[in-house]
């Protein structure tokens, strides 16, 4: 049963007429005592603090517990070798937190099949600790023969959600369950500038329904501006006529507002980005930078190129529906195909090897 | 700006045993927008909060509730003769600026007021039971959407103490045992301007170490956030909170207060030094009413599922099989079930078609024996005719005899008397012959 009942709205006390031996009453409003001050008044209007109970202050206590215990994030970058996804990640991140970084050095081989390499920082900000986890997959398409190539991503995505759900249908269940899953997959597209390659078609297709898949255009400073617009058109094209959806997908838009702001960024994506760990002065700031004979690339720039445009979706607007998409939705299409299956019972296998991969 | 904001190094443990390095930032990166991010994503979806509240009837339970919440809850006080204890529930939806909160208000109806009060806390531990298996049910769905699913487990328990000023009474101690468990309790003095200030100390030290005596656990305010720890633990030290309700106003100096007024005084709810009121209010709803939710998810409702799984014969059993023991068990019980459903209903199927074939037979057997009997009576009655007939028709060959024979008789006569000699010619007739 649900009722409607409105918090009462106070009429305004009215103003007595004084005693003669009383001297004139000084209005004191009732402050509460620990308060979290403006902003609340009851929705009804009138006097302002007479009818506050507090209940907004459940938005403090909530903010306080989730930055007492801090944020996982697990972001897995796919593309072809050297098209600067470990730039890009410690440019997103400003800070050295992929894997190229950790002791890698840029004269390791390319490997002979995909390798799934994952490496872990905690980064704070403002107070917020955040473990960052930065899942690289050297291989994915240097090979003369790709095909199949995107098998070993798509069985680590599912070795973490298998992971997630073994922990909980446990009996006795970790209070906060390691979160590995991976919230945002980074696809790079080359910037051929005429469409997507068979290879970038066939990973979305396969893995788009199985993880937010968020395609970028690397190394766009060798993209004009007309040449970038077109190209993201047909790309767009592409991916639309393929069944493609790519993250923010239309059909997880929660309301009218948010399906406006989302339409936005689905029209300009996939973003053109430049990555650099690299500060240069222009104009007498010092900014992130691509230096070349003829100029130089300032990353932040949103002439230049899209990368502030990913850096505002992916981190300072998006972070968190990326991760409540990933467990809402993947993840439970995951668990409910699992319970489902009778006889699923068995640890998962790709259909190429039956070992589980090891990290 | 990108100066330096260095982090020293240190093995930061975010899981037990693994060591995760931190790193500095060389600039601003935006994420410590993540805390708004996650409330703005609550707040579209709107909180909801659940309080149960125990206690006989006529403890102000009901007042109370409109006090803390500044609002007319809907009800008629409840009579003295329930039979038993019932526990009515009522949500409403509240709004403060833009916080949009679904409030259910559980009351015990008849508690306390029966003779025999032994089974008195059952229905509250049911109710709360229910509720847990309601939401233990929904993560056991294969198609399930906990995101939105509306949290009806019990946050808080407030358990009305009545102001005897003298100790409690075992139905609450009891009670409150019973409860302690599966609800994070907060035991409130009801009516408590019924009690002196002095006295009012002691039952509240009386009352604290019956509780610890008994081992009765009740909810403490957390300390673990620096920013809450000092207001908590002080707060813990003033329970049981002697709270006094009302809803009607009374002018105090300048300002209308919410207050009861008596003949030697007047008694302010909201003031400290009168009752305990603004105390309970910070705890239950501006300090820590999150961590009240928080701690019935991760802690009763851990313990009702993990009793209930292993009840059900669920095992976390060696790490080989465990993940899928739960997943398979339930999986084999299910099969298990809908075999023994089905083989239930075959049963059923079977047992009522030889039900229906025998009464067939039965119904076939009676026709059969009325058909019988109906060919028997008509046989009986077709003998009896022929009988009759028969009979009649003797009847009539008498007659007729007798006719014959009384027709022959009469000309006899009438011939012997025409001639009165015939007699003689008939015996010359015959000499002759």
């Amino acid at each position: 049963m649900s009722e409607i009942v409105p918090p009462e709205v106070r009429p305004k006390p009215a103003v007595p007429a004084k005693p003669s031996h009383v001297a004139p009453p000084a209005s004191v409003p009732h402050m509460p005592p620990h308060g979290p001050g403006a902003g609340s008044q009851g929705s009804g209007g009138g006097s302002t603090l007479l009818g506050y109970v507090g209940i907004d202050t459940i938005i403090e206590q909530m903010r306080k517990k989730t930055m007492k215990t801090g944020f996982d994030f697990n972001i897995m970058v796919v593309g072809q070798s050297g098209l600067g996804k470990s730039t890009l990640v410690n440019t997103l991140f400003k800070s050295q937190v992929s894997r190229r970084s950790s002791g890698w050095s840029r004269d390791d081989k390319i490997p002979k099949t995909v390798e799934i390499k994952s490496v872990s920082h905690v980064i704070e900000e403002g107070g917020v600790k955040m473990k960052l986890t930065v899942i690289d997959t050297p291989g994915f398409g240097d090979q003369i023969n790709n095909e199949n190539c995107w098998e070993p991503i798509s069985k680590y995505i599912n070795e973490q959600y298998e992971k997630f759900l073994k922990e909980e249908v446990n009996i006795a269940r970790k209070k906060r369950i390691p979160d590995t899953r991976v919230h945002c997959c980074l696809y790079f597209i080359s910037p051929t500038g005429h469409s997507l390659r068979q290879l970038d078609v066939e990973f979305m297709k396969h893995l788009g329904r199985a993880v937010n898949i968020i395609p970028v255009i690397a190394k766009a400073d060798t993209l004009t501006p007309e040449e970038k617009t077109e190209f993201k058109q047909r790309v767009r094209k592409e991916l639309e006529v393929c069944g493609i959806e790519f993250y923010p997908q239309k059909e997880f838009d929660e309301d009218m507002e948010d399906k406006s702001d989302n339409d936005k960024i689905r029209e300009a994506m996939p973003f053109a980005v430049v990555g650099s760990d690299k500060e240069y002065q222009v104009n007498g700031k010092r900014v992130l930078g691509r230096k070349t004979a003829w100029g130089i690339v300032e990353v932040e720039n949103p002439n230049h190129c899209e990368f502030s445009l990913l850096r505002d979706f992916l981190i300072r607007s998006h972070l968190q529906d990326l991760k409540e998409v990933t467990h809402n939705i993947h993840y439970e299409t995951y668990r409910a195909k699992r319970l489902n299956d009778n006889g699923g019972l068995h640890p998962i296998s790709s259909s190429s090897d039956t070992q589980e991969s090891n990290l | 700006s990108l100066g330096s904001w260095w982090l020293w190094r240190f093995l930061l443990g975010f899981e037990k045993g693994e060591g995760v390095r931190a790193v500095p930032l060389s600039g601003h990166v935006g994420f410590d927008s993540m805390p708004d991010q996650l409330v703005n994503k609550s707040v579209n979806h709107g909180f909801c909060f659940n309080i149960l509240c125990v206690g006989e009837t006529g403890l102000g339970k009901s007042t109370l509730m409109d006090t803390l919440f500044n609002t007319k809850f809907e009800g008629e006080p409840t009579q003295h003769n329930q039979p038993g204890v019932q526990l009515k529930s009522n949500t409403y939806e509240l709004q403060e600026s833009n916080v949009r909160l679904k409030l259910t208000i559980v009351n015990t109806v008849g508690f306390g007021d029966q003779i025999n009060k032994e089974d008195s806390y059952k229905p509250i531990v049911e109710f709360i039971d229910t509720h847990f298996e309601a939401y233990l049910q929904e993560e056991l769905k294969i198609k399930r959407t906990l995101h939105s699913y509306h949290d009806s487990r019990i946050h808080a328990c407030l358990y009305f103490i009545a102001p005897t000023g003298h100790s409690l009474k075992s139905l609450d101690l009891v009670t409150m045992k019973k409860l302690d468990s599966k609800v994070n309790i907060i035991p409130i003095i009801a009516k408590s301007d019924a009690i002196s200030k002095s006295e009012l100390a002691k039952f509240k030290i009386k009352i604290t170490s019956e509780l610890v005596s008994n081992g009765v656990q009740i909810y403490q305010f957390p300390t673990d956030d620096e920013t809450v720890a000092e207001i908590n633990s002080t707060m813990n030290g003033h329970l049981p909170f002697a709270v006094v309700g009302s809803t009607e106003e009374v002018k105090i100096g300048n300002k209308m207060v919410k207050a009861r007024q008596y003949p030697w005084g007047t008694v302010q709810v909201e003031n400290e030094n009168h009752c305990d009121f603004v105390k309970l209010r910070e705890m239950l709803i501006r300090v820590n009413m999150e961590d009240l939710r928080e701690q019935t998810h991760t802690r009763h409702y851990e313990l009702y599922r993990r009793c209930k799984l292993e009840e059900m014969g669920f095992k976390d059993t060696d790490p080989d099989s465990k993940p899928f023991s739960l997943q398979e068990t339930y999986e084999a019980k299910r099969n298990e079930f809908m075999g023994e459903l089905q083989k239930k209903e075959e049963e059923m199927r079977q047992m009522f078609v030889q039900r229906v074939k025998e009464k067939e037979a039965e119904l076939k057997e009676a026709e059969k024996e009325l058909h019988e009997k109906f060919d028997r009576l008509k046989k009986l009655h077709q003998d009896e005719k022929k009988k009759l007939e028969d009979k009649k028709k003797a009847l009539d060959d008498e007659q007729n005899i007798f006719k014959q024979k009384k027709t022959a008789a009469e000309l006899l006569q009438s011939q012997a008397q025409q001639a009165g000699g015939s007699t003689t010619l008939k015996r010359d007739k015959e000499r002759k012959k």
